[in-house]
């Protein structure tokens, strides 16, 4: 009974949900106040029924009703219960659900949060975005119906859940993940509807922004699980592969680099309109690409779903509506007369404008290689893939260039600046910061290593850019004392990321350069060293898991002859699948990682062992957490929580004044 | 109106047609290098008696590679099945890919033979000649030794007589070799 009223109210919700992208569309072209006012209504029901639908099948796991397709699939009677839970949406059907849920959660706080907007606006935006969940749930509901049932032939147990997703890090990514995908339909709906409007002016900016940096938060914090995930799960030491399914995510979040520093210059300056608009399209075009790629099988990767070109069709079908009617719609009605506010060669705008090429240049190069098989398959060229080497040749050197300029941003004055004054500003630290990496660049090794001198370069003129800028503002213009006031959420929010970018960089660098690794075979008493640490092997044994049987080695690991760490790296057995899984363990610290994973056992009392010492690798993680958590402590803005107030003021585009 | 402004949309079209294209393909089909080349040259030990053997002693063909491993839990799967193939007389030459030979002799004698001989291949260079994902995988040579066929996955009755049975006619469809797995 469950799962059919699940069934049900999914359907409800995709009723809703067509209800949602005509009515209020309806209204917002024949100005009836009636029909626009629908909108937030149509939008928290449709939400209602979904999650009511989400909670049916969250039910349906957790009592272990293996009459569901989903659920014996990829659940099991052994399965601990807060896997479970976290198996709902580790599957395609659940997960999709999942994307729906979150979508409609995302309607829900923009009906809520722009009632201060103007209707027609509102309405439209909700409207495109109820579009959006007809195609999704559509999509559930035709190709993939989480409450499929097995009768009358109910198996007395489930498939299990896939190991690799049986982890913590797991429960959380996913959702993260949605929220930042699917949150950057809110700037998409916002440009759309813009667009329909005929007014991309400096309004429409402001309205995005903090909805734009809140997704692109979270976008960035689900990409930073995953990679630690990969990290420690998958038993090879390494943080990012470049593999199609990562790359979907990524590509997201370039362009959502790009879109929100762009918006910044739209709604400041007025310039860069009919850019922003595009950047907001493709943000969220590129979101629906790799909704496709993960899901219809078009390429290999570790983490796609099953493959099922009639589903891939689907989608393919829904972007060609979505993407093609949204460009054809900027084609038509975009802004062809060039901005009348003009602004200086060196400017932040142009600064700015360096940032958005770089990141969509970034985009571009990341899409053509995931892409490349597919194109060479096409054409019959063969199976190719391109590869982690093509990716670090071309998106290295861009991350490298981006960099130089990041620091000088944050200082620089709209409209017209000097390099005079930059130089004024930046030129006695900067050689400062040459002199600390040049000196770092020796450091610990008897070589000059110029990749590491030149990272602290490049991360300690970011870092510096950002702590002149403080202190810039906590000084001028006052006698004595601090002026701490000065430093709004907006402006500490931008501070952390480009401090967390500069922390990412810095530890990519160092991790890729100096780590040292290890493949050996090792019997009890073996003990083997690896830089300045011994790693011993004590004892063999077994433990039992409650839905695996594990094989684990005991290592103690000493430095100086001084005992520091006892590791207890595990091989699983998942009785279910008899899938075999490697359990990494990890010493971690802020400077370095000691990692172990064990490999295949040889003979009776010996294994292949995995050693690896990995300077600095948490600098990536704290990095991108501080990428995320800058993002969305923007949103703390007084700006924006007065958005209401605003709106109903005519806009003047240019006026506004410098953060 | 600008033509410029039609830049995105176009290109847009360009990329949408490619993934249709995509959509049609299967990307785990073999590399089409190696179709048509024959089996890589190779000097490993046998698993059972321990001397070296080239490829020259792959003599029997047309005949089945079969890439498997104890470790692999989808060759457990098969193994019945590639018992009864060689019953019915197909030859089959196994890759013991990656694997400690101890443990693959004890498979061997626990699970049935179904194997002419079987090449040693522990640090995985033949795999890596030939261009193994992982195991199971299985390969057909034809009478000439050179590779006309790979098949990812675990293979059965009905991926053999979909892909395999142009070069095996002999092998009777259906009922005989169900009845020698004693499932189903």
């Amino acid at each position: 009974m469950i799962p059919e009223l699940g069934h049900v109210s999914l359907i409800i919700a995709f009723v809703l949900a067509i209800g949602l992208a005509t009515v209020p569309m309806w209204g917002a072209w024949r100005r009836d106040i009636a029909a626009m006012n629908t909108a937030p209504s149509l939008a928290v029901g449709v939400t209602v029924f979904v999650a009511v639908a989400f909670v049916l099948l969250t039910i349906s796991f957790l009592r272990d009703d293996f009459s569901v397709a989903v659920v014996a699939a990829n659940s099991n009677s052994l399965l601990p219960p807060i896997f479970k839970f976290s198996a709902v949406w580790g599957n395609h059907e659940g997960s999709l659900l999942l994307w729906v849920l979150i979508l409609s959660g995302w309607m829900t706080a923009v009906a809520y949060f722009s009632r201060g907007l103007p209707l027609v606006m509102v309405s439209r935006v909700l409207s495109v975005m109820g579009f959006v969940a007809v195609g999704f749930l559509a999509f559930s509901l035709l190709t993939s119906n989480p409450f499929e049932r097995l009768l009358p032939n109910t198996p007395l147990d489930g498939n299990d859940l896939n190991p690799l997703l049986q982890d913590p890090g797991l429960i959380i990514h996913p959702p993260l993940l949605y929220m930042g995908y699917v949150g950057l339909s809110v700037p998409f709906a916002f440009a759309i509807a813009a667009l329909m409007g005929g007014r991309l002016d400096a309004s429409w900016a402001r309205w995005s922004r903090p909805w734009t940096n809140v997704a692109w938060g979270f976008l960035s914090l689900g990409i930073m699980l995953g990679s630690w995930w990969a990290y420690y799960e998958l038993g090879w030491g390494g943080w990012w592969f470049w593999d199609p399914v990562e790359n979907a995510s990524f590509m997201p979040w370039l362009m959502g680099a790009a879109l929100v520093h762009s918006l910044a210059v739209t709604e400041k300056r007025g310039v860069f309109r009919s850019w922003t608009v595009l950047l907001a399209i493709f943000a969220f075009s590129l979101s629906l690409l790799g909704t496709f790629l993960v899901r219809s099988g078009v390429l290999t990767s570790v983490h796609a779903f099953a493959a099922d070109p009639e589903r891939g069709l689907f989608i393919l079908i829904f972007l060609a509506l979505v993407v093609g009617g949204s460009l054809l719609l900027y084609a038509l009605k975009a802004p062809s007369v060039a901005s009348r506010v003009s602004y200086g060669a060196v400017s932040r705008e142009s600064l700015l404008m360096v940032n958005n090429l770089v990141f969509t240049v970034s985009t571009v190069v990341v899409l053509l290689g995931t892409l490349f098989p597919l194109i060479m398959d096409a054409f019959s060229l063969g199976k190719y893939s391109v590869g982690p080497p093509y990716f670090n040749a071309v998106f290295v050197p861009l991350m490298a260039l981006l960099m130089p300029f990041m620091a000088v941003g944050p200082l620089s004055r709209w409209r017209e600046d000097s390099t005079r004054r930059w130089l004024h500003e930046l030129l006695v630290p900067g050689l400062g910061v040459l002199a600390v990496a040049i000196l770092l660049g020796f450091f610990g090794k008897a070589t000059f290593n110029i990749w590491i001198a030149l990272a602290v370069l490049l991360a300690g003129w970011v870092a510096l850019g950002v702590i002149k800028d403080a202190w810039r503002r906590l000084t001028s213009g006052v006698a004595s004392g601090l002026q701490w006031r000065r430093l709004s959420p907006s402006f500490i929010g931008m501070s952390l990321a480009h401090l967390g970018f500069a922390g990412v960089v810095l530890g990519a660098v160092v991790v890729t350069q100096e780590s040292e690794e290890h493949d050996l075979r090792m019997a009890v008493g073996d003990a083997e060293v690896l830089g300045a640490y011994r790693f011993e092997l004590q004892s063999l044994g077994q433990q039992a898991g409650p839905n695996y049987l594990a094989d684990q080695a005991v290592f103690e690991v000493s430095r100086d002859g001084e005992s520091i760490a006892v590791l207890v790296p595990e091989k699983r057995r998942y009785f279910a699948s008899g899938q075999i899984m490697t359990e990494a363990a990890i010493d971690a610290s802020l400077w370095r990682d000691l990692y172990i994973a064990l490999g295949e056992p040889i003979g009776e009392n010996a294994w292949a062992v995995r050693l690896q010492y990995k300077p600095m690798v948490r600098w990536l993680w704290l990095g991108s957490l501080m990428i995320g958590f800058g993002a969305l402590f923007t949103v703390l803005d007084r700006r924006y929580r007065s958005q209401a107030a605003r709106s109903a003021a005519p806009q003047t585009g240019a006026a506004a004044v410098a953060s | 109106m600008q033509a410029k402004k039609f830049i995105p949309l176009l290109a847009f079209v360009v990329l949408a047609g490619l993934l249709f294209r995509g959509l049609s393909i299967d990307p785990t089909e073999l590399p089409a290098a190696r179709l048509g080349q024959p089996f890589p040259q190779f000097s490993q030990p046998e698993l059972s008696t321990g001397s070296d053997i080239s490829v020259d002693a792959l003599a029997d063909r047309p005949a089945l590679v079969n890439v498997w491993a104890t470790w692999c839990y989808s060759c457990r799967v098969e193994h019945p099945y590639l018992i009864a193939l060689a019953q019915q007389g197909v030859p089959i030459y196994g890759l013991n890919y990656k694997d400690d030979a101890v443990k693959a002799r004890e498979w061997l004698s626990q699970l049935g033979d179904p194997y002419r001989l079987n090449i040693v291949d522990v640090e995985g260079s033949v795999g890596l000649d030939l261009g193994v994902y992982g195991a199971p995988e299985t390969y057909v040579l034809d009478a000439d030794g050179v590779i006309v066929h790979r098949h990812v996955g675990v293979l059965n009755e009905e991926v053999f007589q979909r892909d395999f049975s142009p070069w095996f006619p002999l092998v009777a469809a259906g009922s005989a070799i169900k009845a020698d797995r004693g499932i189903e």
